[in-house]
């Protein structure tokens, strides 16, 4: 040993690079960690858009297909239904113009949708991710009777949405359910997941109707 | 005999961690009933990582086998419904214990300097178990496990602008599936077991620095005889060794009881709809959290959204359990225990009691208008009983703390 007094300031500034660049390269060496957490190629994979077949789809009946393993309804409303959309009093609804970002531009009118007959709407309560029911039956009793035009009930916090999923004024559900991007490939065919004016996607996967 | 131990003190301290943790560890004298909580946690901790090791054997984590797995666990494996029913109703009793467990502490102020820290470990202890417990719940891919699962993860898609990335990074998918059940049961069986070993260690070594609490709430340490050993103090082992094995054998009949005759417990144990396989197309009617987690899904339910988010009622539920760790420095009261706290206390722990029950009970139950005006009320109770703590403990007449504990 030295007899040269130790120099506590070039040890402090020693100590404290070291730990600078350990903890960059904590840093880097933790990045694949958290990066394998993210989607993998074949969960990806599996996210492509779908196509759904809607030519044998009658006035007020609804498909549940999956896309992004979370339900999406596909279905068709009648004149009454459409034109209660319009009636529908407004004062219920908490966003009866769409005016939160639930929506793709070409679904922010009044029923939601590309065209006003055929709804395409994500099964999934804005609250807390469960699946609302279907309600179609007009002044349903349990549902605020004569008030009651259909629509969606959340079995799990009571939230009710009308038939363009806006949802019901003071219930849970902060928001409109959302309008997943899709576009009419033909009369009776829509893609899910794509936009109309979006590059064209070729789906991988035919939908998988269960209703 | 004597020369292997000497053999093995000279290279591990084994008699001196004998002597300081058991044989010469001196806790007070006037334990009672509510001193029973802290082994039987530790008992349970034991049981679950064994009963879990065992099922880790014949659990499969993959979307298309997990229930089915489970259900081949309790039909066709030897013994296999008793050692799946041994882990769940575990679960159930390990949060019994443990609510037990801290209201202990809330009765004797065992929270209250010089034990701070043992409080504060003990809350992310309680924190881990709940989020150990939440994961467990998802592996058997039932209805509840899924829609759960699908629910208490969507509380991550609420926070402002990352809210929807960080959704999709923990669940490794667009929604709850294949990736999210592998990486909970990987969280479940190796991380969050081995976080909670190492917090239960370090619980107990806080305490065993201070020294345990008592139900009178005085310091044994300040009256020590001419060896230095505290005058109310008795050494752990023999005399707390055997008297917390008879709380054991009361546990164990219980629990047997349970296991043996009601392992579902009428659906607070294992919920009825959690024995159909997951469907993500198929919202069960109702959805409730186990019975543990309850309180703070009330709280959660309580909030109106606001501002067109859910995030506020997220802020206010994981609120209701970081308040916990302010509680040391809440309490201003002079004395401890509750024997000889002003009325106010008793008051203020009795309407908090009531008040988290209640949210327990609400958070089981459908959202009605009548019950979700009183899950408001029980939560703003919830939350005076912090808010107001500065105030009412240092109001009000003490009465004498005596010098040595009493009988």
């Amino acid at each position: 040993m030295s007899e040269q007094a130790i120099d506590l300031k070039k040890r402090r500034f020693l100590t404290g690079a070291t730990s600078v660049v350990g903890a960059v390269g904590v840093g880097f060496v933790a990045w694949p960690f958290l990066s394998t957490w993210s989607p993998s190629a074949k969960a990806k994979a599996a996210g492509a858009p779908i196509d759904v077949d809607i030519s044998k789809l009658e006035h007020g009946q609804l498909v549940r297909v999956l896309y992004r393993k979370r339900p999406v309804w596909v279905f068709r409303r009648d004149a009454t239904a459409i034109d209660d959309l319009k009636t529908l009093n407004q004062e219920l609804l908490a966003d009866p113009h769409s005016k939160e970002n639930q929506q793709p531009a070409y679904a922010k009118n009044i029923h939601r949708s590309i065209k006003s007959e055929v709804a395409v709407l994500e099964g999934v309560c804005t609250h807390l991710g469960c699946s609302p029911t279907y309600r179609p039956e007009i002044g349903a009793a349990d549902l605020g009777g004569d008030a009651w035009k259909g629509g969606f009930y959340c079995p799990c916090h009571g939230s009710k949405f009308d038939l363009a999923g806006r949802v019901y004024a003071g219930d849970p559900a902060p928001t409109n359910l959302v309008v997943p991007k899709y576009h009419f490939i033909s009369d009776t065919l829509i893609r899910i997941g794509v936009s109309p004016d979006a590059h064209e996607v070729k789906p991988i996967f035919k939908s998988n109707k269960l209703t | 005999m004597d020369n292997n131990k000497n053999w093995i003190d000279q290279r591990f301290p084994l008699t001196k961690v004998w002597n300081e943790h058991l044989a010469e560890y001196y806790a007070p004298r006037n334990f009672n009933f509510w001193y029973f909580f802290g082994s039987l946690a530790t008992l349970v901790l034991v049981m679950q990582i064994v009963t879990g090791i065992f099922l880790t054997m014949h659990f499969k984590p993959e979307e298309t086998m997990a229930f089915a797995s489970v259900e081949y666990i309790m039909r066709d494996v030897n013994w296999g419904w008793l050692i799946r029913y041994m882990h769940s109703t575990g679960a159930s009793a390990f949060f019994i214990i443990i609510y037990l467990h801290m209201y202990r502490g809330l009765l004797y102020g065992s929270y209250k300097a010089p034990r701070e820290l043992i409080w504060i470990i003990g809350v992310i202890i309680y924190i881990a178990l709940m989020a150990e417990a939440f994961m467990g719940y998802v592996l058997p891919w039932g209805q509840m496990s899924y829609w759960g699962a699908q629910v208490i993860i969507s509380l991550f898609g609420s926070v402002p602008i990352i809210g929807p990335d960080l959704l999709v990074w923990i669940l490794g998918d667009y929604a709850v599936g294949d990736p999210a059940l592998n990486r909970f049961f990987s969280l479940h069986v190796v991380a969050l077991p081995l976080i909670l070993v190492v917090l239960v260690f370090l619980h107990i070594v806080a305490l065993h620095t201070v020294g345990s609490n008592n139900p009178d709430g005085i310091e044994i340490k300040k009256n020590k005889d001419k060896n230095g050993i505290p005058k109310d103090g008795i050494p752990f082992h023999p005399y707390y060794s055997v008297k917390d094995v008879v709380g054991i054998v009361v546990f164990l009949m219980i629990f047997s009881a349970v296991i043996f005759f009601s392992p579902a417990l009428n659906g607070y144990f294992l919920e009825h709809a959690n024995f159909v396989e997951a469907n993500p197309l198929k919202t069960p009617v109702h959805i409730a959290p186990l019975w543990y987690l309850t309180p703070f899904y009330s709280v959660l339910r309580a909030i109106p959204p606001m501002f067109g988010s859910q995030f506020p009622g997220v802020i206010m539920m994981f609120a209701a359990l970081l308040i916990l760790f302010a509680l040391p420095w809440l309490d201003r009261a002079k004395v401890k225990s509750i024997r000889y706290r002003s009325y106010h206390y008793k008051i203020a722990l009795g309407v908090f009691v009531v008040s988290f029950i209640w949210l327990g009970y609400l958070g089981t139950q459908p959202v009605t208008p009548m019950n979700a005006i009183l899950a408001r009320i029980f939560t703003v109770a919830y939350f005076a009983f912090f808010i107001l703590m500065p105030w009412f403990t240092s109001i009000g007449k003490t009465k004498p703390v005596p010098e040595r504990t009493t009988e």
